[in-house]
């Protein structure tokens, strides 16, 4: 590993103070410091809005292909460079070798999927592999090189922000705000093409030369990341912001930003807390706080998130539970060998205003009451269309209508009692009689 | 023993046959995984095991392979599952899922590494890039009697036995459980109705993945690793309709990457006057992708040419067939014998190429013969000709009394199937249609 990035513009800190943080996050702690969280926090940006089209297309890995075909096209430049006679270790040699490694990789993976039977897995993966195995040979072969110190090549595959100068991290900010303004100029081609591919084509749009734009970005955005966070975790500022963004909205519009503001925000707490820590490489750390983000955002995230599809699941539970007992205290009122509630459901339905608890024993409030007429009204409404309209046996059609009462919304039911009575059913207001006998010992969930 | 020979056994054995052990093991998982749509989780898994990996180190204080074998083998495993829980919870597409859980870990990593390296830990990642297949040896004794004992075969470097167990054990796996494997990579669906699952194959065959990757990677790095998974497979993908024998060809494509990549590397290079050998685990995947590069540009079936052959093929015999159906309807219009002018036939069978090699074709099969005035139907020629405008004429006439198309829009349709018409279909057209005259008021030829 090349020289650890704990000297960052001068900071040879053991642990921060809280002056140091503030100082740090306030972009006060020096020129070259602030430039580099500047730079870093650009280029976050830039990866999480260009990143954003890749995961939407489902090509996530590709990124990952394209970073890796970097370093033969870094290390090849390098080499060409020494031959020449050059200074093969400038960015104006490396950037250009890189971007072509970066064009070849994709090339090579359009060339694949296009032309054999293999799928875009199997290219990505077989790109990503060779193109980074003869890297590495070439790498080998500039260590043996006369003149040959890798040793700043290095710093290409894990990245090293503290290498970066003022001048890069200048250039990579304008290139970073260059390629977003790009996205915004070019928003309606890139979400077309996005969605709906086809429609595009038919409509007229340059398709081909859409997605070119697309991958050039792609490409851009990479060459100017691998000083910063380095070819392997490049693609972590791609993928991460834009899959973290798509947890908490549905619309292109709020996913660009809300993904360029996770990405900028990652960089700048990892490029931060990589000035004020020793021995922590800013490329690892920026990766980290952006999939601490997306931890985060899969947990909480209102619609998409996992605690809210367990909340939705538990409260559809608690629901149902609710219209078996109410249900099975009215059939028991009508003669019905029903359970009693157990404790828990006791309380639930005491919580809800459904039950209250007299002398031991669980009897319906008026509110209670009248949900369960609604429950068992649509319970047998349902038995009965299901016995007319499909034919099903009486004795059959009492556990469906247990799982359809609770999703009839009184439109449907409604639509039911109309159903009905052109068959010239009774279906009168109040609660129907069972189709079925309630003894037949066929209780559903009531439990 | 030959002084030659004995540095080629001590110095460029051991590595050639660890390297060529890692890339059968991989090679033999990656036909499934290939299948399977997941080749980048081999990538997925190299990358993931690094955390393991490091903390193994960190805890057991010590580079012996057992520790480091299981940390980097729950890494793995702990990769797998994450991704697993990341698609099904989050709903992410897999290769965002992958990415975001691959590099979070690989960060992880690097952190824990340059963390251990400020406390004077001799660990760097380059080790698991490159892997350190150059620092293998074994030294035989000269006396050749001695060669097959305990104490020297225990001597031959650990690496080359874990390989060569794994090796084992991966044959082993696919051997018992080919049946299942076949079932769940084709259909998952069937193998779950069929009562084994597809999930539980899944498992297995990722902790074998987990395996194979951190058995290879001390001697062979991850890079070799990624490609193996992929390379081979994919390259008898792209040779063999069947799964054996696409499992056996993968084996052989495994084996030439491993010893021709490790031959090339360590003499190579003196070949062409360069004096160090370059990396061997790169130059082994670099000849993975030849191979691959090889078989789609090569490959009998499937390759580029071979499609390129079959079209270019059939683009001649449809000219050919053009050619005398032209023909024939010349000499309806002028009598028999009458001549085109070959530029008149140029113009009508236009295309290119096709049309020059389908004219030779046919002058030296005889069926049409040069004169003065152009090209004429030789007698040979005459009989398919006929049968070729009689297929034209049976279409047109279906497609117009039949399907009901307008008599002016079935010429373009005819001119298509008259091409892939036998006997037995002319036949049956001709019953369903009728013979006579087509809807032009062309007579059809009698069969």
């Amino acid at each position: 590993m090349p020289a650890t990035p704990s000297t960052i513009a001068g900071f040879t800190a053991q642990g921060a103070t809280l002056d140091e943080l503030w100082r740090t996050l306030t972009l006060q702690a020096g020129y070259n410091a602030a430039i580099v969280v500047l730079g870093a926090t650009l280029l976050g940006i830039a990866g999480g809005v260009v990143g954003s089209f890749i995961v939407l297309r489902k090509r996530a890995l590709l990124g990952d292909a394209l970073s890796h075909a970097a370093l033969p096209g870094i290390a090849g430049a390098f080499i060409a460079a020494t031959l020449l006679g050059a200074q093969g270790r400038s960015l104006a040699v490396l950037l250009p070798g890189a971007a072509a490694g970066c064009v070849a990789g994709v090339l090579a993976v359009q060339a694949i999927v296009r032309w054999t039977r293999l799928r875009d897995d199997a290219a990505i993966a077989a790109v990503l592999g060779v193109f980074f195995g003869a890297g590495i040979v070439l790498l080998s072969v500039i260590q043996s090189m006369p003149t040959g110190d890798q040793g700043g090549l290095a710093s290409f595959i894990y990245g090293q922000t503290a290498a970066m100068n003022a001048r890069d991290a200048t250039l990579i900010g304008a290139v970073a705000l260059g390629s977003i303004a790009s996205v915004a100029m070019l928003f309606k081609e890139f979400r077309l093409a996005c969605f709906d591919r086809e429609f595009a084509a038919v409509q007229g749009w340059p398709v081909g030369a859409i997605d070119l734009a697309m991958t050039a970005l792609l490409v851009v955005v990479t060459v100017i990341g691998l000083q910063a966070v380095g070819l392997l975790l490049i693609v972590a500022l791609l993928i991460i912001p834009s899959a973290a963004a798509r947890f908490w909205t549905e619309r292109l519009r709020v996913m660009l930003p809300l993904s360029g503001a996770i990405g900028g925000l990652s960089a700048y707490l990892g490029a931060c807390a990589s000035a004020l820590l020793p021995h922590a490489p800013t490329g690892a750390l920026i990766v980290l706080v952006a999939g601490a983000i997306f931890a985060i955002s899969m947990t909480l995230a209102p619609s998409r998130g996992v605690l809210a599809s367990i909340v939705r699941l538990l409260r559809l539970r608690v629901r149902i539970a609710v219209d078996h007992a109410l249900r099975a205290a009215v059939e028991r009122a009508d003669g019905a060998r029903a359970a009693q509630p157990g404790r828990a459901l006791t309380l639930v339905l005491r919580m809800g205003g459904h039950a209250r608890v007299s002398d031991g024993r669980v009897e319906l409030t008026p509110r209670g009451a009248e949900r369960a007429r609604r429950v068992v009204r649509a319970h047998r409404l349902w038995e009965r269309y299901l016995i007319e309209y499909a034919d099903a046996a009486p004795s059959h059609v009492d556990l469906s209508a247990d799982a359809v009462e609770h999703s009839l919304s009184p439109a449907l039911v409604a639509d039911l009692e109309d159903a009905l009575r052109k068959r010239g059913l009774p279906a009168a207001n109040g609660p129907t009689n069972s189709p079925h006998p309630l003894d037949s010992g066929q209780q559903g969930g009531a439990a | 023993m030959n002084s030659t020979l004995h540095e080629f056994v001590s110095l460029d054995a051991p590595p050639m046959i660890a390297g060529t052990l890692a890339a059968l093991c991989c090679g033999l998982l990656g036909n499934f995984l290939v299948l399977r749509r997941l080749s980048l989780m081999g990538d997925a898994v190299a990358h993931s095991v690094l955390p393991g990996i490091v903390v193994a180190f960190l805890v057991a204080g010590t580079r012996a392979s057992l520790p480091m074998f299981l940390g980097a083998a729950a890494s793995g495993l702990i990769a797998a599952a994450l991704i697993e829980v990341v698609r099904r919870l989050g709903r992410v597409e897999t290769g965002a899922a992958m990415g975001v859980v691959f590099t979070v870990l690989f960060a992880l990593g690097v952190l824990l590494i340059e963390r251990a390296a400020a406390r004077h830990v001799d660990l760097d990642a380059d080790c698991v890039l490159h892997g350190q297949l150059e620092t293998l040896f074994w030294f035989p004794p000269e006396d050749s009697s001695e060669f097959w004992t305990v104490r020297t075969l225990a001597a031959v470097p650990r690496q080359v036995w874990t390989l060569g167990l794994m090796t084992l054990i991966t044959i082993a796996f696919i051997a018992a459980l080919f049946k299942e494997l076949r079932l769940a990579a084709f259909d998952p669906a069937l193998a779950s109705s069929l009562g084994f699952s597809a999930g539980l194959m899944h498992f297995a065959l990722m902790v074998m993945v987990a395996a194979a990757a951190v058995a290879s990677f001390e001697a062979v790095g991850s890079i070799l690793v990624i490609a193996m998974f992929v390379c081979p497979a994919a390259t008898a993908r792209l040779l063999t309709d069947r799964l054996l024998p696409q499992i056996v060809v993968s084996a052989g494509v495994a084996i030439a990457a491993g010893v021709g990549g490790y031959l090339l590397a360590a003499f190579g290079p003196g070949w062409i006057g360069l004096p160090n050998a370059v990396n061997a685990a790169g130059m082994m995947t670099v000849v993975s992708g030849v191979l691959l590069a090889a078989a789609a540009v090569l490959g009998p079936r499937h390759g580029v040419l071979a499609r390129r052959r079959r079209l270019a093929r059939l683009a001649v015999s449809i000219a050919r067939e053009d050619l005398l159906g032209l023909l024939y309807r010349a000499e309806e219009l002028r009598g028999p014998g009458t001549a085109v002018a070959q530029a008149d036939v140029r113009r009508a069978i236009d295309s290119g190429a096709a049309a020059r090699r389908a004219l030779r074709a046919a002058r030296r099969a005889g069926e049409v013969v040069h004169t003065p005035n152009g090209l004429r139907l030789a007698d040979s020629g005459r009989a398919r000709a006929r049968s070729l405008v009689r297929s034209h004429r049976l279409w047109e006439t279906y497609l117009v009394k039949v399907l009901g198309l307008r008599p002016d829009h079935v010429h373009a349709t005819a001119m298509d199937l008259e091409h892939v018409t036998d006997a037995e279909m002319a036949r049956r057209l001709a019953e369903r249609g009728g013979e006579g005259m087509d809807p032009h008021h062309r007579p059809i030829p009698p069969a």
